[in-house]
């Protein structure tokens, strides 16, 4: 029986983290899960949030999108469009695509340009998330 | 008989072309290097991927997705990936080649065929040809990444699902080795089922999972991504394919280009031999002519 569990966060240009962990919080289709060593095989979709796992007494944040994870026993395998660490996440770049998205939200409002709303709005989400992840690494 | 001057500069101008062809075939292996990175890079994910679905594939109902729906075959789209760039053998030629048949023979079925072409050099072959050219992307194969490969994937799929095309094809190279890199035909859509339960099957139904939400609705979100994933490995495939073939190619033309300096230096040298032969017996003979 592992007391570990062998994370991977893998995104189709790299393998973003692969470590042994004590524990992983991901946030699931239907809301987050915890998962611990031994866990039952469990396979289910991700949506974009705040990844955290527990290596000794530190506790690690990273963002990820949309994708899928598959849990078997002692292995954590998640596949997503994409995913950084919580020191990786290039801030000045989230700040103009947050500032990016509202302006185009606004825009939509105001009725002045007819865009994709649902795009605009996805932007806005991942911006946000990832100026909350860079937080977590301070 | 050339002058000794002709000769110099045709092997300067040789040379020179040698040069060039080293230096291709340098920067050549050097992007081949970044491009199978890439692939290396890309491997886990795809090989994950298939394999889930793959165990998943046990659960697939043709209402389960759009993407999976069989029509009576009367518009089909052809994909058609090249590279940006020439000077690599005969390598784009193929993969026209291959397109431009298969193009035809659906035509000749009766059946009404647009084509989409990524990169420079198919989009340059098929606009001097009759055929209906859709949409083309240039420029991308260089610096490609997944976002370029879902934004064209996705295209294609809406044009399925709305019944503008009624299958999908995706020509491009297969990168076997260094020295063989092969055009290959493959059908995109719709998927089939039995293509999905490849080798990752048998791992996968072995194992009970607990699915999160059904194994239904998981697998229809998934099938989008698979389109963006063969898109994406055919587009590595053939960038990877691409390098490694203008390789093979320079190497070729450097050679040729060593062999066409030794046959000049040879023919020089006899010029310049059969000069100096020539002054000499005018100097002997002018001598004996003194003499007497």
């Amino acid at each position: 029986m592992a007391d570990k569990l062998m994370l991977e966060v893998i995104t189709p240009s790299r393998a973003v983290v692969r470590e042994e962990v004590e524990m992983v919080v991901a946030p699931g289709e239907w809301g987050e899960f915890g998962a611990l060593p031994n866990h039952a095989a469990y396979l289910t979709a991700i949506k974009l949030g705040e990844l955290r796992y527990k290596v000794g007494n530190k506790t690690e944040y990273a963002i990820v999108s949309g994708g899928f994870a598959e849990i078997v026993a002692d292995r954590a395998t998640f596949l997503v469009t994409s995913a950084e660490k919580s020191h990786e996440v290039d801030i000045a770049r989230a700040l103009k695509a947050k500032e990016r998205a509202e302006q185009r939200l606004q825009a939509v409002a105001a009725k002045r340009e007819a865009i994709d709303v649902a795009r605009a709005q996805a932007a806005l989400q991942r911006a946000l998330w990832r100026l909350k992840i860079a937080e977590r690494a301070k | 008989m050339a002058t000794l001057k002709d000769v110099l500069r045709k092997i300067g101008a040789v040379k020179k072309t040698q040069q060039i062809t080293k230096a291709m075939n340098m920067v050549a292996a050097a992007k081949l290097r970044g491009a199978q990175a890439k692939m290396e890079n890309f491997r886990p994910y795809a090989g994950k991927f298939a394999e889930v679905i793959g165990s998943l594939s046990a659960h697939l109902n043709v209402e389960a997705s759009p993407l999976l729906e069989q029509r009576e075959v009367k518009n089909i789209e052809l994909l058609l990936v090249t590279a940006d760039r020439g000077l690599c053998g005969s390598f784009n030629g193929n993969l026209n080649n291959v397109a431009e048949k298969f193009l035809r023979a659906k035509g000749a079925e009766g059946v009404g065929t647009s084509l989409v072409c990524l990169g420079r050099k198919g989009r340059d072959y098929f606009r001097r040809r009759e055929t209906n050219m859709r949409a083309s992307h240039i420029d991308v194969m260089g610096r490609f990444d997944m976002s370029n490969a879902i934004t064209i994937a996705q295209d294609l799929a809406s044009r399925f699902i709305g019944g503008e095309s009624d299958e999908v094809y995706v020509v491009s190279a297969h990168f076997i080795s260094m020295a063989i890199q092969r055009p290959v035909t493959r059908k995109l859509l719709p998927i089939s089922p039995e293509e999905l339960g490849g080798p990752g099957e048998t791992a996968g139904a072995a194992r009970e999972y607990l699915y999160e939400p059904s194994p239904e609705q998981l697998i229809s979100s998934l099938l989008p991504t698979h389109v963006n994933v063969q898109v994406y490995s055919a587009m590595l495939e053939t960038s990877a394919s691409e390098h490694a073939a203008r390789m093979t190619a320079m190497d070729n033309a450097s050679r040729n280009c060593k062999d066409l300096i030794r046959s000049l230096s040879l023919t020089y040298n006899k010029a310049r031999q059969a000069a100096i032969t020539r002054e000499l017996m005018d100097i002997v003979g002018g001598a004996e002519a003194l003499k007497k």
